[in-house]
Parts: structure tokens; sequence; C-alpha cells
């Protein structure tokens, strides 16, 4: 199976272990992994704003990096670009092969939950610890990783499913479970002050109920509460889903 | 004109703790309510379906809808009249007010009057219009708008409805208690209920198979303003519509506990025709509402039922208040609906989202607020040319943009983008990040240098060399 790797540009440029973990499980999942090198921005950034028009420009750079490459899948390490390929992408022309990217891009969480549907993790790793769980806005009520608090279905999480094969791992919540945390990209920017809020009531919430792991499938939400948290001096260690499940992250 | 500014008007709010807090402690506890009682129902998912496809249906086919509906009220022997926009409508009212020499009114809720300015109007030509319902009437007595649209005074403390009270009403300052402040209210309207003329009200449903209206209360405001006076005017946006009585429970199981987690309203009150000695009227209202309905975008919005649970769900709501948004409507459904009645004015409310997406799932009705907050946005961008100074920050991007040919360039755009919120609209050139955040710790090496540092030497030597 080949897999095409796209890494955002805020992974990149900030949080790269997130990629770093990403790869390397695939790898050892014995996967056929092809870093797109010429990948970055998805266009995301501009779309939010409303600036159609560059995201327009922005896709139709991507779309020849993805589409005709052999990729039976490509895997983005961050929930809300996922998204943005997945439910927009619209700004390019939709041939065959775009539609079929756009069914076969994924975050590593629906790959290895849906595609690989993993049981065990490769080089047993372990993490004897309680963990809370945020379920990013995006990869929840876009890419319904799991069940909304707001819909009543069948509840459901594929993150917790993966993290559960974490050797000691407790998986937790905030006491509101599934509450935005505030980022919300150029909000964190646009609106300062509630944005701030709302980060200092998440990671006082998991303070509150005791947690010092936090993990989620979307890096950027666990950056913006990383930083409010150590701006407030609380005690919150952030990690991307893929450092526990790889291993790699450290107490 | 002035533009509102949501994000300023909320960092207010925000700054009072007390508030703050009260706020989202209240409006989260009523999602919470909503979360259980929704819980309760197997078929809810199902309920929120039909509900949808029933307003497209109807929306699809407003026009015969609405010829039925108007058909069957008159047989009935209501006044129906047709309000192009506030100011057709605000006259209708007067007009009917003048010929029947009407001097005080007495109105329940109806955020479609608010929407055109009712009261303030009536006001200027020396008729007194009293709000029957206890939020609303606390936001008239202090001269504000209705912050929540189903709770209106929802952002005040206890002790601000005291203070207010004592200085209106004339009651003890310092007693905050809720039975004394509702006693002191119910004294003062119980007065003015025995002189009134006439009664006002909005519309929850209009049926159209049988020309009923009905309104939902809690407090029975409407009921004592439909039933009390022998005139009655209503207001119906033309969007209330529904085909048949058989369609309205549904509606009536999704409105209250969508809004309140309440099983029902209160009051459920249907007046199919005037009762014996009473006239009724009522007005279509339109306002713009046929206009959104030829947009290919944007009609779904109108089969909103004005809940208020994306309100409550909205985590920047509940922590700025209705009352950040200067506006009638607030909150996410708010948010993509000032803007379609001034542009210029609401610019900046689509901005104020974080597309966590909670909205649209808790509506009863599924209303695609996060698309249309999308649609919103690219709108703005669009008119940047009239509604901003300036467009730098376009002009700026284009030459990147066009010089991408190392896609990885294009990161600057990403970055670009989330460092330069359109300065035609951000407030200052600072960095506001820095007040919340710390900054992130710069990692030892980007993913690109950890891939050529690491990964790449080691598939080079995997692949075979190629045979020259
Ligand atoms: S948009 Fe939906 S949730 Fe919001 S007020 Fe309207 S019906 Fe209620």
């Amino acid at each position: 199976m080949k897999v095409g790797f796209f890494v955002p540009c805020y992974i990149d440029a900030i949080h790269p272990k997130a990629a770093i973990s990403t790869y390397e499980l695939l790898k050892k999942l014995g996967l056929d992994v092809e870093f797109i090198e010429r990948g970055a921005c998805c266009a995301l950034p501009e779309l939010d704003m409303g600036f159609l028009k560059h995201a327009c420009t922005l896709e139709k750079g991507i779309a020849p990096l993805v589409v005709d490459k052999g990729y039976d899948y490509v895997v983005v390490p961050s929930g809300i670009c996922t998204d943005q390929f997945r439910s927009h992408f619209d700004g390019v022309e939709q041939t065959p092969e775009v539609v079929q990217f756009r069914k076969t891009v994924m975050d590593p969480v629906e790959f290895l939950h849906d595609v690989l549907k993993i049981t065990e993790l490769p080089g047993k790793p372990s993490f004897p610890h309680r963990v809370a769980l945020h379920n990013g806005c995006h990869s929840l009520r876009y890419l319904l990783e799991a069940r909304p608090s707001e819909l009543m279905i069948k509840p459901f999480d594929k993150c917790a499913d993966l993290l559960r094969l974490v050797d000691g791992l407790e998986v937790g919540y905030a006491t509101r479970r599934d509450e935005c945390c505030g980022f919300g990209g150029t909000y964190a920017i646009w609106d300062a002050s509630c944005s701030g809020q709302q980060g200092r009531d998440k990671v006082s919430d998991y303070d509150r109920n005791g947690f010092k792991y936090v993990t989620s499938q979307d890096m950027s939400c666990m950056i913006h509460q990383q930083t409010v948290a150590r701006k407030i001096g609380l005690d919150l260690k952030m990690f991307y889903i893929t450092e526990l499940l790889n291993g790699d992250a450290q107490p | 004109m002035r533009q509102v500014n949501q994000v300023k008007l909320g960092e207010e709010f925000i700054k009072s703790r007390a508030h703050r807090e009260m706020h989202d402690r209240c409006l989260w506890a009523a999602r919470m309510r909503r979360d259980a009682v929704a819980a309760s129902i197997p078929e809810w998912e199902e309920m929120r379906e039909l509900a949808s496809e029933i307003k497209l249906h109807t929306l699809s086919n407003l026009d015969f809808y609405l010829e039925q509906f108007t058909a069957n009220a008159e047989a009935n022997g209501i006044h129906v009249h047709w309000a192009r926009n506030a100011d057709e409508h605000n006259a209708i009212i007067l007009e009917i007010f003048k010929s029947h020499g009407v001097k005080v009114v007495t109105k329940g809720k109806s955020m479609t009057m608010d929407e055109c300015g009712m009261r303030e109007f009536m006001a200027k030509h020396g008729i007194e219009i009293n709000e029957a319902d206890l939020g609303e009437r606390i936001q008239q007595l202090d001269n504000q708008r209705p912050s929540h649209i189903v709770m209106p005074a929802i952002h005040k403390l206890r002790s601000d409805v005291a203070d207010l009270f004592a200085r209106k009403l004339g009651s003890d300052r310092d007693i905050d208690d809720p039975h004394y402040l509702n006693s002191v209210m119910r004294a003062d309207m119980r007065k003015r209920y025995c002189q009134v003329d006439a009664g006002m009200s909005g519309v929850n449903f209009g049926i159209a198979e049988t020309g009923g209206i009905v309104v939902c209360t809690n407090e029975g405001n409407a009921d004592i303003s439909a039933n009390l006076p022998p005139l009655y005017v209503a207001t119906m946006g033309l969007e209330k519509l529904i085909p048949r009585q058989s369609d309205l429970p549904l509606f009536i199981r999704l409105l209250s506990r969508s809004a309140l987690g309440l099983d029902m309203t209160q009051y459920t009150s249907h007046y199919h025709h005037p009762r014996q000695g009473q006239e009724m009227h009522l007005i279509i209202l339109d306002n713009g509402r046929s206009e959104r309905l030829s947009s290919p975008d944007y009609w779904p919005v109108l089969k909103c039922i004005r809940c208020g649970a994306c309100m409550n769900t909205c985590p920047v709501f509940r922590r700025t208040s209705g009352i950040s948004y200067d506006a009638i409507y607030m909150g996410p459904i708010g948010i993509v609906l000032e803007p379609s009645y001034d542009l210029y004015k609401y610019a900046r409310l689509p901005y104020s989202c974080t597309h966590c997406g909670s909205c649209g799932d808790v509506c009863p009705v599924k209303v695609p607020i996060p698309e249309l907050v999308f649609y919103w946005r690219s709108v703005v961008v669009d008119h940047n040319d009239e509604l901003f100074t300036h467009n730098a920050e376009e002009t700026l991007a284009e030459p990147i943009l066009e010089s991408a040919g190392n896609l990885a360039k294009a990161e600057k755009v990403g970055l670009w983008a989330l460092r330069h919120i359109p300065k035609s609209i951000a407030e200052s050139g600072l960095n506001p990040w820095a007040e919340a955040h710390d900054d992130p710790e710069p990692p030892e090496e980007t993913f690109r240098q950890y891939y050529n540092r690491v990964i790449k030497p080691e598939s080079d030597k995997d692949t075979p060399k190629e045979q020259s």
C-alpha cells in the first residue's frame, strides 16, 4: 500500500514531532510512505478568512502533488487540514482523480482505525498515566471521529479506541468533554480575548480533573492549549496522538 | 455608519468575571438539559431530519402555502396584511391603532416586531407598548436590546435587576431575591394590563392548511396580549409556515427541548380566529426574506425556528453575551443573518466564530450555520473595496502565490494569513496572540529538516541505482 504523506505548514514549523511520530509509525507498520516534499499549506487559513481566490490558487498547486501519484491514501497529520481537503477543496476542477483524493485523504486516526484497523501497536508502547483526550472540533464534528455530544447517535470514539492500545494509558475527558477550546485558526488572532478565555476555561477544566497530560488528533488545538496553560502557570503537557501511539511521548 | 465590533464589546463582557461566569454557566446548563431530554427520545435525529425536510419543502413551495394560508385565515375572520419591509409593517399597524383610538398596548415577545423597530416607532406616535415577557420587559425598562432571543435578559445578574427595579419601579435596591423582584414586576404590570386597548404578539408557526397561528411562550405573555384586549395584532415572518396541522407536533416537540431542555413550552396557544367580539389582524412580513429565498447559497437560513439552541451552545456567545453583537439576532444565527440586513454594519460578525460546528449539530432544523459562516466571510472579502478602506493584504498575497513555484513557499501564505487579519477590520497591528499565549517552544528541527537528515539518506540507500 502506497501512502502519500502531506505535512501541513504549521506542523512543520511549530510541532514537527507530530509528523515525525506519524511517519515512523506508518513505516513500522510496513507501509510504503512517500513524503510529499512540495506540500505545505492546505489553504485552510485563506478559506477561513474568506479569501476564496487565494484558497483556490493554493488548491490548484496542491492537486498535481496528490493525484496520479499512485497513492492509495494520503495521510495528513492534522484534523483541520484533512477536513479542508475532504469537505472543501472545491476551488479545483472535480476530476475523478480529485474526487478520489478527497475520499482517500485521511488523518492518522481514520487511517489507523478505519483502514488498517490495527489491534496492536508496533513496539508495544507504554504510557502508564491518565490522559485527557481532546477531540478537536473539526475531527469531531466534520470528520466524525467520535460522537459529538450534540448528536443523539450511538457513542463511539476512534481516538480513545487507539489510545487504549497503549499499555497502561487511561483515557479521560474534561468535564465539558467536547467544548471548543477556542483556537479556531485565524480566530485566535482575530479575537484573542475570547479565544484566550476559552483556552483558559479548557485547561482549567483539565486541571480541576487532576490531569497532567492531554492529547488530541488536532495539533493546532494542542499548541493553543499548551501555550495558554503555560501562560497561566498550569503544569500540563500536550501530545499529538501519534506521539503516544508511537511511544515517543515523554512524561 | 458605525461598524459593529463584536470582539471589542465582547471583551468588556469577558472582563466582568461575575457576569461572564454566570452567563456561561446558565446557558451551558440549558445546553446540558437539552442534551438530556434529546437523549431520552430515541428518534431525536430522525425528528431533526424530518423537521428540516418539512421546512425545505415548505420554503420550496412558499408561494402556494402563503396563498393557502391567507385564504384560510381570511375565511376564519382574520384580517391579513402584507408588509414588504419594516416601514410598511409599522405603518400598517399604526393605521390599525389610529382607527381604533389605541393608546396603550401589551405585547408578547416578537423578534419580528423587534426587527422592525416597532416599539420605538409607536412611541414616537404616542402609543405606549408594554412588554409582557419578563426578560423583555426588563430590557425595555433598561433601554437595552434583548441579549438572547429566548432569554432576553440572561446577561444580567440578579443584582443588576434589583438595581434597575429600584431606579424604575421604586423597589428596595438591596433585595435581589427573585420572588421579591417578581412580585415588584407583577404589581406594576397588573395595573397596566387593566387598561390596555390592544394586544400584540409574534408567531411561531402558521399552519397553511387551517389558516391558524401558533404562539409558544413560557410565561403566557402572548396569551395575556391576545386574550385580554378587544384588538389583537400579530406579526409573522413569511418563513414561519408549515403545511399541515399534523406537522405541528414535530416542531412543538423539538422547539422547547432545543431551546431550554423543557419537554414543551408552558403555553402553546393556537389562534385560528378572533374570539367573539374581538378583531384580529395578522401582518405577514417579508423584510428581505424573499430575497434570501432566492439566493442559492443562503436560503436554508430561512428554516430557522428561532429556538436559541445555537446561542446556548456557542462558546463565543456564552462568554461574550448577546449584547456584544449589537444586533437584533445574535450568536450563530445572528452572525449569518445580520449581514443580510446591513453588510457594512455587520461585516465583522461572521468572523466571531471558531468553526467548532456545535451550532449546526444542535439546531433542530439543521440550519447549516457553519457553511453559512464561510459563505458570509467570502461575501465580506468580495466587497472589501466598498466595505473597508484598503485591501493591502490581497495585493500582498498575490505575488507570493504567483511565484510559488515551490509550493513550500505557500506555507508563507498560510502563516501570513494566520498573522494578518485583514488590517481593514483588525484593531491594531500588535500581536494579540501574546496576550493569552506563551510563545510556542521552537522545535529543534522542522520535519523537512528531519526528512533531509534522516529519511532521505536512508531511502536513497534502499533504492537500487538506475541502470546506465
Ligand atoms: S439556527 Fe437552529 S438552533 Fe439557531 S435559533 Fe434557529 S432553529 Fe434554533
